[in-house]
């Protein structure tokens, strides 16, 4: 039951932001995490500055910071590697708590978790102030294949009720005494793995025969078409143009 | 159309096998005139889906005839008999796979070619007729399994259908979406043809029924008279509910 | 193995999503042929599939535990190109919607999530069923197992020519391929098994099997029974694998080619820093150090990106042989 609620990645708002055309949000957040991306890492300014940026965004998109902090967990496992850089770095090497690290390999980390950090931030904030559909229509837009947008709709249409039917039939396994410990019980996970794909795969096939019914030819209806006004492109583009304007200031 | 009367639906001499050689129809015979509700009866296996997916031309007749009011089906005729024949899936799920509600309803009428305000229009009717237009923004997937399953009813009402085909309607439903399905069913002015199980459900909503057995048509008459032959019945592998007494009239 | 923004300098970045862009181009094409009207909702179903799948974690050593990347698994469910696009829009989505990858680390996670592990475990998959004569089991174990160290070993050797820390690179990639040979052994279990779980109930579902089904038998009225020999359907696709090899090395030398041509034609601020401080001299002791080609760059006289294509050509060449050598003993046998 309540399928879909587990995550919600949408806040339902009516901010400039929220209302915002998809594909000027998503043009806007690539732009600024290649401006991130490129940036050197030496200069700290800049990243405060562009930390600010999205802090401004959140602001004005009323995402409040402890939704951002949670959804940033998904940020972990390579935040664990960024710390194992210093120590497997090459180059000079400093003594830090008594620990032997290098520091190209400190620069290193500090540059992935910054721009990590942004990065994920601001995708954050574009999946919080837009409907997945909404983007996907944005990304049609932008000239992505829409065979690609229409199997991500697909996948975003279906993924809650696979993800339901595989939470089921652990449900199913643990109820009847089964614990997954180490390698040994993998099989019997697998043979469930097999069997959601059957269901998955019969079920692929079953709504394909549904939209058949409906007059389906191989084409999927537009039925939005978003356009973008001058101004819309212009507020959007402001987030990676001041992050430009903040990188370019400080060379 | 003239001004006599065209069935609503003709099959003749259906007979199919499939790829891999397992017959599944036998020369099933029927008709439905138009307005008519019908229930197609019988038990697991007798061949009901089989026939169902012969009706809009998914699966293609072996030998014999499909006619959608006057239509034969045929590849040619594709377009217009799924136009013509509203088919609503047991899982609602499978049917509903667009990502909004109003999106879902749409979809058909929007492939066959309407657009704009008067795909609107078209939308809101059929969702209005199910009760779930305040539903039209949502995602199909946070909705209950009674309301998706009314939504589904208008994803095919919207085509503005001949004749409704539903199979199994009262599958996992509790006694109120069950009652409130009927409900609506009852008010359309369509052709319906249920396929199910469910004998109150069918003797509720349907004056006729059909009772498919082994690939072909057993019996053909009144619900109530069908319902009320035990032998009948036991024939076939149909069974009344325990306690289900036929209440009288 | 999501990698977020900020891992690799941005030429790199920007170098691997054409190469994405366009393995994905050839894959739209190829699932069109593979599934017509059907890739939409197949693909996607298959896509939500990879995604659920992904959940599972399983114990890898003390403490550890790995989930799987499925790659492999899609290439023999539904096929390579369909493989393909389903883990390259898992991983749009993951990106776009979870956050899960960087949006400009897109290209990079498609080219060794997506197109590698299918790559690699499809080729292994398909040598092996050749030789060992429709072990699907068999073949989908090493497929799979194969699979995951390669594309840790990918992202190694991307990670040394553009990624934004100084690595010593046998050490990295040693480390690497250890841990996710282990890794690899857990994605392998699950494939294998979850393969012949659906080979047992849904042959006709195992794209990577099509070719291996037994012929109909017609029983007669007295107990005979005769064999169909031609199939109904031909047997049509896993045949292709020649094309979808070479649109791999393909793949491989442009990869190759452009990576190094951008990588090392803009140095990153790491590079900057090293140049000032005086310590690139210390920076430049890697494993082959004093080779021609060791830095990708023009240290023997040879240009950039030409190393780079030089090396995978290299590499190619010993693994064709390899397998011309196996295939040509297979047919000998037959």
């Amino acid at each position: 039951m309540g399928a879909g609620h587990h995550h919600q990645l949408y806040l339902p708002g009516d901010s400039v932001v929220h209302r915002l055309p998809p594909q000027c949000k998503l043009l806007a957040v690539f732009a600024f995490a290649i401006v991130v991306v490129a940036t050197p890492r030496e200069r700290f300014w800049a990243f405060a500055a562009y930390a600010v940026l999205l802090g401004a965004v959140a602001l004005v998109a009323r995402v409040p910071g402890t939704y951002v902090l949670r959804r940033m967990a998904i940020e972990v496992p390579f935040v664990l590697f960024a710390f194992l850089i210093p120590v497997i770095g090459l180059g000079e090497r400093t003594t830090i708590l008594g620990m032997s690290l290098s520091v190209p390999g400190l620069w290193a980390a500090w540059n992935i978790l910054a721009k990590a950090t942004l990065g994920v931030i601001a995708s954050i904030l574009l999946a919080a102030t837009t409907e997945p559909r909404v983007i996907l229509i944005g990304a049609q837009r932008l000239r992505l294949p829409a065979l690609l947008v229409q199997i991500a709709m697909f996948m975003l249409r279906y993924m809650d009720v696979i993800v339901d039917e595989m939470r089921r039939m652990r449900v199913a396994r643990e109820s009847r005494g089964f614990e997954a410990r180490d390698l040994r019980q993998v099989p019997v996970i697998a043979r469930s793995a097999g069997a959601l794909f059957i269901r998955s795969y019969e079920r692929g096939e079953r709504v394909h025969l549904a939209m058949l019914s409906r007059g389906y030819s191989g084409q999927m209806p537009i039925l939005h078409d978003i356009s973008a006004s001058v101004r819309q492109w212009g507020i959007a583009l402001a987030l990676p143009a001041v992050a430009l304007a903040v990188w370019g200031l400080s060379w | 159309m003239g001004t006599f009367v065209v069935n609503s639906l003709d099959v003749r001499q259906l007979a199919y096998a499939y790829p891999d050689g397992t017959q599944a129809l036998f020369g099933v015979d029927l008709s439905i005139a138009r307005g008519e509700r019908v229930a197609l009866l019988g038990p697991n296996g007798a061949g009901k889906t089989t026939l169902v997916m012969h009706l809009n031309g998914i699966l293609t007749a072996g030998h014999g005839s499909v006619t959608v009011a006057g239509t034969p089906v045929r590849k040619d005729t594709l377009k217009e008999i799924r136009q013509r024949v509203g088919l609503v899936f047991q899982d609602p799920d499978d049917q509903l796979f667009m990502p909004t509600v109003k999106d879902d309803v749409a979809f058909g009428p929007a492939n066959a070619g309407v657009r704009g305000e008067e795909l609107d229009r078209v939308v809101k009717d059929a969702l209005e007729r199910v009760g779930m237009l305040e539903a039209a923004d949502r995602p199909p997937h946070h909705l209950s399994f009674g309301q998706r399953r009314r939504v589904a009813v208008a994803t095919v009402l919207a085509m503005a259908p001949e004749i409704l085909v539903l199979d199994e309607p009262s599958s996992n439903l509790d006694p109120a979406a069950r009652r409130e399905l009927a409900e609506i069913l009852r008010s359309l002015d369509v052709t319906v043809l249920m396929v199910t199980h469910d004998l109150p459900y069918a003797l509720e909503l349907c004056e006729r029924s059909l009772i498919l057995s082994g690939g072909v048509i057993a019996a053909d008459g009144p619900t109530r008279e069908l319902l009320s032959d035990a032998e009948l019945l036991a024939e076939h592998r149909l069974e009344l509910p325990y306690g289900f007494a036929i209440p009288a009239v | 193995m999501h990698v977020p923004d900020g891992f690799f300098n941005a030429a790199t970045s920007v170098s691997a999503g054409a190469v994405a862009a366009a393995g994905v181009a050839v894959c739209l094409r190829g699932a069109r042929r593979e599934l017509d009207d059907r890739t939409a909702p197949m693909a996607g179903l298959v896509a939500a599939f990879i995604f659920a799948v992904q959940m599972l974690n399983f114990p890898v050593a003390a403490g550890t535990s790995g989930h799987l990347l499925g790659g492999a698994l899609a290439a023999i469910l539904v096929g390579p190109y369909t493989g393909v696009l389903c883990m390259a829009v898992v991983l749009l989505v993951q990106g776009v919607f979870f956050a899960d990858g960087g949006l400009t680390a897109l290209g990079i996670n498609i080219t060794i999530m997506g197109i590698v592990t299918v790559l690699v475990g499809w080729g292994v998959f398909r040598l092996v069923t050749r030789l060992a004569g429709g072990k699907v089991a068999l073949a989908a174990f090493l497929g799979s197992l194969v699979s995951v160290p390669a594309a840790a070993l990918v992202f190694t050797v991307l990670f040394w020519i553009g990624g934004t820390a100084p690595i010593e690179v046998g050490a990295v990639a040693a480390a690497m391929g250890g841990v996710h040979v282990l890794i690899g052994v857990g994605e392998a279990v699950i494939t294998a098994v979850t393969v012949s779980a659906v080979l047992a109930v849904r042959p006709d579902l195992v794209y990577g099997a099509r070719g291996l089904a037994k012929p109909l038998v017609l029983r007669g009225a007295e107990g005979t029974s005769t064999t169909v020999d031609e199939q109904p359907e031909p047997a049509a696709a896993p045949g292709k694998l020649r094309p979808f090899l070479l649109g791999g090395l393909g793949l491989a030398l442009v990869l190759a080619g452009i990576v190094s041509f951008f990588a090392s034609s803009s140095p990153d601020g790491l590079e900057a820093v090293a140049e000032n401080k005086g310590f690139i001299d210390q920076a430049s002791d890697h494993l082959f150090g004093s080779w021609a080609l060791a830095d990708y760059g023009e240290v023997g006289g040879i240009p950039v990106g030409v190393a780079g294509i030089i090396g995978v050509g290299a590499v190619l060449l010993v693994a064709g042989a390899v397998a011309y050598a196996a295939r040509g003993r297979a047919k000998v046998k037959a």
